[in-house]
């Protein structure tokens, strides 16, 4: 912990304690917060999602949402109490003082009105002074934030920068109140890593350059351990650890932050698994509920007895199992209309893309947005025709696309595990119901006293209580869900496994649970797993051949180690260096 | 968020509180009020022949001296004719019941008739798109330019034109439900078509999609429940709307024959009595429309602000 000097803190925040109201009675999302920032300094604030890392943000702006109300403590700032203001005066000291840049510059901008006009807007709100003078001043704040040809984009609307340049002007228009301190919450996390080192340095620089205090709200550690002096680390609205950033990211004290900081992936080398993890826990987790002969030991023998008793560690591990060759997908090309009215030749989206993933082997596919990553995975599902190349599965001619018939084998032997495990599973199914879908789609068990046996075991298997077949995806965490839409490929019996981005909308500790059931799996049951992320440092952990994509083309390809020590090409050299660096963090114990 | 300390609930409260409906449901005075005046007129649509003190389809207990006989509060009123009786000495109140009845009836079966239409048709545009999507929506682009009433309208010529009188009398029921059907099935495929091009682009769906799940499958087993919220609060108001249209098929004396007591044939009487001072016979019966009408829409609005969070 770190002493308190409240003479001299920009802000200061004491005890704070935030309540809201809801039908479940009176609930505290921030119990006991203190914190303080100087000028000229950022301090991170960190934690996972529900940590309460927002609300503190917005009980500090006066802008908590609906029954959202501070109950005890304290916000000074530069020695004036503003939590007790109303709301007309803390609105006042807010657009004076204070700014904010969010995560999503899509929508903080407004699309229909030129850059220029809404920094000027915001500026002559806040300064007395004529329009030209306003137009002057913000050029000059384009010009701070590293916008080229500041002068002309004044002029253009917000769809036409990219998406790191729109953030630049989001922190542009937060400058135009010169404000003391600035909030951004999660501000780089809709960014790819590259253009998230520009922002931070943007930001860094800026702090530095005109003596701002800026709070940054994160889940990030990555992020953190880059840009901030001090660190605060945040679990279930309560400060576990406070300190400089060195010190309690290389040396963490509280056993929260010990094991948030185990969980974080690592760049620098590759481990087996993550251990000293703690895992996630509520009601759904303890139940003792059992079905009539399910364990997890029925799930596993059914599915080794698909192999034939052989598992990974078989002769022909190196032979490899699926083939992409020559590869192209063009999206959106198209004849003409009537009178040959829109003719286009269309995006390539993927361009001549050849690899193969070795049998149970992890192949890593990694790229940032709009490389091609996920219309690979759709190609080799048969969402997406490609236009050129052709597949091969187990050592036969896949068909693609619509070719592929529903019954084709490789509709079970291969299986995906999408993104977004709030949107992959239907809401209005029982865990029981979604999970039964395979089984009765392959007919692998028909009669339903069975098929409950099975989907309990497997539930068992892949570590949520059985129970949990009686229940909704809506009444489980997101973990929860990404381990239930495991069991559901799994249940297919697959050979290949392909996880598009699988942990990327997942807290860092509940990350490492599913990479460590995925590595499990794979080892027990000898799974060939095609491994797609933007993440580096979670495709370290998972992969043993890599496959860097670059805007639908291979830049480099090969094994994992060598990539990771040093990569051939410029491109991969590039990623590797703007990936947060992790230099800070202490070996696990 | 977290942690807290719970106001420690047992038993059906406890129960409420968990179930975000309810909770809202019973929180909303207004909803819950609407949707008991709604059920009680169900119910006595339902119970019409034990509630209603006479029958007004027996001829036999009609006695046409007893014709515009004013409520009984009034100077000239008779005990047995709580709100007056009509121009044929049906008892009026018993005549409303028994319309209620029929009124619902015309109306659910209509409404069933375009959601089941509609939200089979939309469902199948959104999902498999392209021109079977466009040709779809074009014919339910003709059917919005064609008015509600112009459409009804039309079925009741052609049915009358096709068939023998005897027949229409008793084929009314079918007549006006395709009737009315046709002309409000467009709102239920929109509905269902635009919620279906989204829901079609959720994970959900392509996991099946990958698994080979037959598409018919995919679309009455995964789509279909998740785009029933919209289509639920659509259902509720359509129903509201073909109450009133069948009220104004009838007052126009294209719906149900005069013989059989609707609330649109009881208006449809009362105003050519208006004027000569009976005033009883249009006016029980447009309160009684009134009141179910805007009972039925405020359930429909509730529905509607549930299922979107947005306006909650």
């Amino acid at each position: 912990m770190s002493s308190v000097d409240t003479q001299d803190a920009l802000l200061h925040v004491q005890g704070l304690t935030v309540a809201f109201s809801s039908r479940f009675g009176e609930q505290k999302a921030i119990d006991a917060v203190s914190l303080h920032i100087d000028r000229g300094e950022i301090v991170g604030l960190v934690g996972e999602s529900g940590a309460g890392k927002s609300t503190i943000g917005a009980a500090v702006m006066g802008l908590l949402p609906g029954s959202g109300r501070i109950v005890a403590g304290s916000v000074t700032f530069a020695g004036e109490r503003v939590d007790q203001l109303d709301d007309n005066s803390w609105q006042q000291w807010r657009g004076n003082r204070v700014s904010m840049i969010f995560q999503d510059p899509q929508t903080s901008l407004n699309p229909l009105i030129t850059v220029g006009d809404q920094l000027e807007e915001t500026i002559r709100q806040h300064a007395d002074i004529s329009g030209d003078e306003a137009r002057a001043r913000a050029l000059a704040l384009l010009d701070d934030v590293g916008i080229h040809d500041a002068q002309a984009r004044l002029e253009d609307y917000p769809h036409t920068f990219s998406g790191g340049m729109r953030q630049r002007v989001v922190i542009a228009l937060a400058l135009c109140t010169d404000p003391d301190l600035i909030i951004a919450d999660e501000p780089t996390t809709a960014l790819d890593v590259a253009i998230q080192q520009q922002v931070l340095d943007l930001i860094r620089k800026l702090a530095q350059e005109r003596q701002i205090g800026v709070l940054l709200i994160t889940h990030d550690i990555g992020v953190i351990a880059e840009v901030t002096d001090r660190v605060i680390v945040l679990q279930g609205g309560r400060v576990r650890e406070s300190g400089a950033t060195a010190q309690v990211l290389g040396q963490p004290a509280h056993e929260y932050t010990q094991a948030l900081m185990a969980a974080v992936p690592r760049l620098d080398r590759r481990l087996e698994r993550f251990t000293g993890i703690v895992a996630e826990q509520d009601a759904a987790t303890t139940s003792t509920w059992q079905v009539k002969g399910a364990s997890d030991q029925f799930a596993m023998d059914w599915l080794l007895a698909d192999r034939g008793g052989v598992d990974g560690t078989a002769d022909d591990v190196h032979d490899p199992i699926l083939d992409i060759d020559a590869i192209s997908v063009v999206f959106g090309a198209r004849r003409g209309g009537l009178f040959g009215v829109g003719q286009s030749d269309g995006f390539v989206a993927i361009d001549d893309v050849s690899f193969s993933v070795k049998a149970g082997g992890t192949l890593g596919l990694v790229g940032e947005s709009g490389s091609g990553k996920s219309t690979i995975a759709k190609v080799l599902t048969g969402l997406v025709t490609p236009s050129a190349g052709s597949l091969r599965f187990e050592g036969e001619l896949l068909p693609t696309g619509r070719a592929r018939s529903r019954r084709h084998t490789s509709r079970r032997r291969l299986q995906m595990i999408f993104q977004d495990p709030y949107s992959s599973l239907n809401n209005r199914h029982r865990v029981e119901r979604i999970l039964a879908e395979p089984l009765a789609q392959y007919a692998h068990v028909t009669v339903a006293r069975d098929r409950r046996r099975l989907v309990a075991s497997m539930l068992d298997l892949v570590g949520l209580p059985q129970r949990s077949l009686l229940r909704y995806p809506h009444q489980f965490s997101g973990g929860q869900r990404q381990r239930i839409a495991i069991a559901r490929a799994l249940l297919a019996r697959p050979v290949l496994l392909i996880a598009d981005e699988p942990t990327s909308a997942l807290d860092v500790s509940v990350q490492a649970e599913v990479l460590n059931l995925l590595k499990d799996l794979q080892d027990t049951f000898g799974l060939s797993l095609l491994f797609i992320s933007h993440d580096l440092a979670v495709v370290r952990q998972m992969a043993d051949d890599i496959v860097v994509l670059r805007k639908g083309r291979i830049v480099e390809a090969g094994n994992s180690d060598a990539f990771f020590r040093a990569p051939s090409s410029d491109y991969g050299r590039e990623l590797l260096e703007l990936s947060p660096s992790t230099g800070l963090l202490v070996s696990p114990a | 968020m977290t942690t807290g300390a719970h106001t420690p609930v047992t038993g059906w409260r406890a129960r409420i509180i968990e179930n975000e409906f309810l909770y809202e449901y019973l929180r909303s005075p207004v909803a819950v009020l609407a949707s008991l005046v709604a059920a009680a007129g169900v119910l006595v649509a339902l119970f019409a022949p034990l509630i209603a003190p006479t029958d007004p389809y027996d001829i036999g207990a009609i006695d046409i001296l007893d014709s515009l006989v004013p409520p009984a509060w009034t100077e000239s009123g008779d005990e047995r004719f709580l709100i007056g009786t009509d121009d044929q000495g049906r008892d009026l109140l018993s005549a409303i019941l028994y319309g209620t009845r029929l009124s619902l009836l015309v109306g659910c079966l209509s409404v069933g008739f375009a959601s089941v239409l509609g939200v089979s048709l939309g469902l199948i545009a959104g999902y498999v798109g392209g021109r079977t999507d466009a040709l779809i929506m074009r014919i339910a682009d003709v059917q919005l330019a064609l008015p509600a009433i112009l459409t009804a309208l039309l079925v009741d010529g052609v049915a009358r034109g096709l068939m023998p009188a005897e027949a229409h009398g008793r084929l009314m029921l079918v007549v006006l439900t395709v009737a009315i059907g046709l002309s409000l099935w467009v709102d239920f495929a929109r509905t269902a078509r635009a919620s279906t091009l989204v829901e079609r682009e959720k994970e959900y769906v392509q996991a099946a999609e990958v698994m080979g799940v037959h598409p018919m499958r995919i679309l009455l087993v995964h789509i279909l429940p998740n785009v029933m919220g919209p289509i639920l609060v659509i259902l509720t108001i359509d129903l509201a709307v073909a109450i009133l249209l069948e009220a104004t098929l009838s007052f126009l004396g294209v719906g149900v024959p005069p013989d059989q007591p609707s609330l649109g044939t009881l208006i449809n009487i009362g105003t050519d009595y208006l004027f000569s001072g009976e005033w009883w016979i249009v006016l029980f019966p447009s309160l009684a429309l009134i009141i179910l009408i805007v009972a039925i829409n405020l359930v429909g609005d509730f529905l509607r602000d549930w299922f979107n969070p947005a306006l909650r």
